[in-house]
């Protein structure tokens, strides 16, 4: 996989922006698209992360190593896939109702979102991460390697390469990680679970990810998964 | 540079359900009382402004906020009456104009309209709207609600909204027009929106250190400069509690904020609150917790690193006994904003 020197960010809302600022503290390109026209975003860009680049998607997807997809979940499928052929993509999205509306007309109740994601963006490698803490937390957690108490999150999807080199970009980005290689474990760190909104360091992390059976909505989850 | 005598200090309450000494829970009804009570006290303390929230749920007593302002408004002289917030986007903004302007003639000119999309969500099925309509909504029944407090007749094509040919709405305002306010959870399009309109900006930070919005309030400057529109003074609103010991006051912000968030979190699927989070929201976050003097000098710092124009503190989140909201109040009024005051005019003369 080639070296990650341009980050391509879609969606330009809280999590996008705070994405784009560490991208660019740490030393990446950065591009970003919003949901309406360039012209829309450029002074928010301008002002809240001089230095990254305002673009449509086609405009961020075509010049980035790798895309983060940082949009509302029930919006995903407004992008073809096709742009993403071939990509090394972060699914940092949630269900969210609030937003995303009945989950049973967004997702197939099932699987898990990010293995829906990647079924559509089926020429993409999906990893799932970004997603679990909360977008102010993502903002003033980051720390170098190293330093003590450093927060970690949790990466997973199925192509461990990818996991490996996306665990990496989320360590120079400014956190620890906690890593599987399997992508419906995303689940874990989604909305309901004791992970979501949580800020942890790599040791307590973990220890939440292994007992995850044994937590109310872990058991929860495998009941309707053994259905 | 921050102009001490022009700022403005407001309470806002949710209508948190009240509780006993005992603990046990007061009524709906009682819990509204006691916010009537409140305003009174604010308005003899010389407190600026007291918005009151509109929510949906059992743990809230007041879905009207209007009604108890004007209930206020009969027993205050001279405090400010605002909505925090009135969700637009599951109102209809020819009745709230027509409650606004209602309110402004009961207090004598006192009516703030702060407008919203919401944070909580109960009111679009409640109401019959469509969340996937969120910005929509909000979009047109702005653009509505800016045609009416023109206060002349408007002729206008809705979607969400009636169509109206040459019509007028009433009653008409004594004074300058109704004062209003948006209110931002962190959304920059929301920011750019509020200033190409020329309303005033507050600020919902209910999470992390306020230092992340500096970038924000240069926004709303630079999108005001673009649209021609004036520069308002910016307002921030954010959670505490304050009590004359500190211990004290940790303690009974640490049980009510957390008990309120793990609520709400419950139903958005948050993790609970963990002690650090509180501790680190308490220290350096958005939560103004601990005694007068510590609390002033969070405060102040947050006026000075935004250049605010006006400050509220939500009080009573959980439940919290009357005594401890209205001692909150009065700590609050008679400690806290002289302080406040006092650290930022030093800072200005040093």
């Amino acid at each position: 996989m080639s070296e990650i020197k341009t980050v391509g960010i879609l969606g330009a809302g809280k999590v996008g922006i705070v994405l784009a600022q560490l991208a660019l503290a740490a030393h990446y390109n950065v591009r970003i698209s919003g949901s309406g026209s360039v012209q829309k975003i450029a002074l928010t860009i301008d002002t809240l992360v001089p230095g990254a680049t305002a673009a449509t998607n086609q405009g961020v997807i075509s010049k980035s190593d790798l895309i983060i997809l940082a949009i509302p979940l029930s919006r995903y499928k407004n992008i073809n896939p096709k742009l993403l052929k071939g990509k090394l993509v972060i699914d940092a999205m949630n269900y969210w109702w609030e937003t995303d509306g009945i989950r049973e007309e967004v997702l197939d109740p099932l699987s898990t979102s990010s293995e829906q994601v990647q079924k559509y963006f089926n020429k993409s490698t999906i990893v799932k991460t970004f997603n679990h803490m909360g977008y102010h937390n993502l903002q003033e957690e980051a720390r170098p390697a190293g330093t003590e108490n450093r927060k970690a999150l949790f990466v997973t999807g199925d192509n461990p390469e990818a996991v490996d080199q996306v665990a990496k970009f989320v360590d120079s980005m400014g956190f620890d990680t906690v890593v599987h290689y399997h992508l419906a474990d995303g689940i874990m760190t989604e909305p309901g679970s004791a992970l979501f909104g949580a800020s942890l360091t790599r040791s307590d992390l973990k220890n939440v990810i292994d007992h995850f059976d044994e937590t109310e909505f872990g058991k929860r989850i495998r009941a309707n998964q053994e259905i | 540079m921050v102009n001490v005598n022009n700022l403005q200090f407001g309470i806002e309450t949710f209508g948190d359900i009240v509780s006993a000494e005992d603990g046990s829970l007061l009524t709906a009804g009682q819990s509204i009382r006691q916010i009537v009570k409140e305003g009174e006290l604010a308005d003899k303390l010389g407190i600026d402004v007291i918005g009151v929230g509109e929510h949906h749920r059992p743990d809230y007593s007041v879905s009207s906020p209007e009604v108890v302002l004007g209930a206020i408004a009969s027993v205050t002289q001279n405090i400010k009456l605002a909505t925090a917030v009135t969700v637009l986007s599951s109102d209809d903004p020819i009745r709230v104009y027509e409650r606004f302007a209602t309110l402004e003639g009961l207090s004598n000119g006192r009516a703030q309209v702060m407008l919203g999309r919401g944070s909580f969500t109960e009111s679009f099925p409640l109401f019959g709207y469509d969340l996937t309509d969120y910005d929509d909504l909000f979009n047109e029944k702005l653009e509505l609600y800016s045609q009416l407090i023109k206060e002349k007749p408007i002729t206008w094509h809705g979607k969400f909204t009636p169509s109206l040919k040459d019509q007028d709405v009433y009653p008409k305002t004594d004074y300058a027009g109704l004062e209003t306010y948006i209110g931002i959870g962190g959304s920059p399009e929301s920011i750019i929106r509020t200033a190409r309109y020329g309303y005033k900006v507050i600020l919902a930070i209910i999470g992390g250190q306020a230092d992340r919005f500096v970038p924000y309030i240069d926004l709303y400057k630079k999108a005001a400069a673009q649209y021609k529109m004036p520069i308002q003074p910016i307002a921030v609103h954010s959670h505490g509690f304050i009590a004359d010991d500190e211990e004290q006051a940790v303690a009974v912000a640490w049980k009510n904020i957390k008990a309120n968030f793990d609520r709400i979190g419950l139903t958005r699927g948050w993790a609970p609150m963990s002690r650090e989070q509180f501790d680190g929201e308490t220290k350096s976050g958005s939560f103004y917790v601990g005694n007068p003097e510590h609390v002033a000098q969070r405060i102040a710092r947050t006026i000075k690193l935004l250049d605010l124009g006006r400050f509220d503190l939500v009080y009573g989140a959980g439940n919290q006994t009357a005594a401890q909201r209205e001692r909150m109040i009065e700590l609050y009024a008679t400690k806290v904003i002289p302080r406040v005051k006092e650290i930022l005019t030093k800072e200005v003369v040093s």
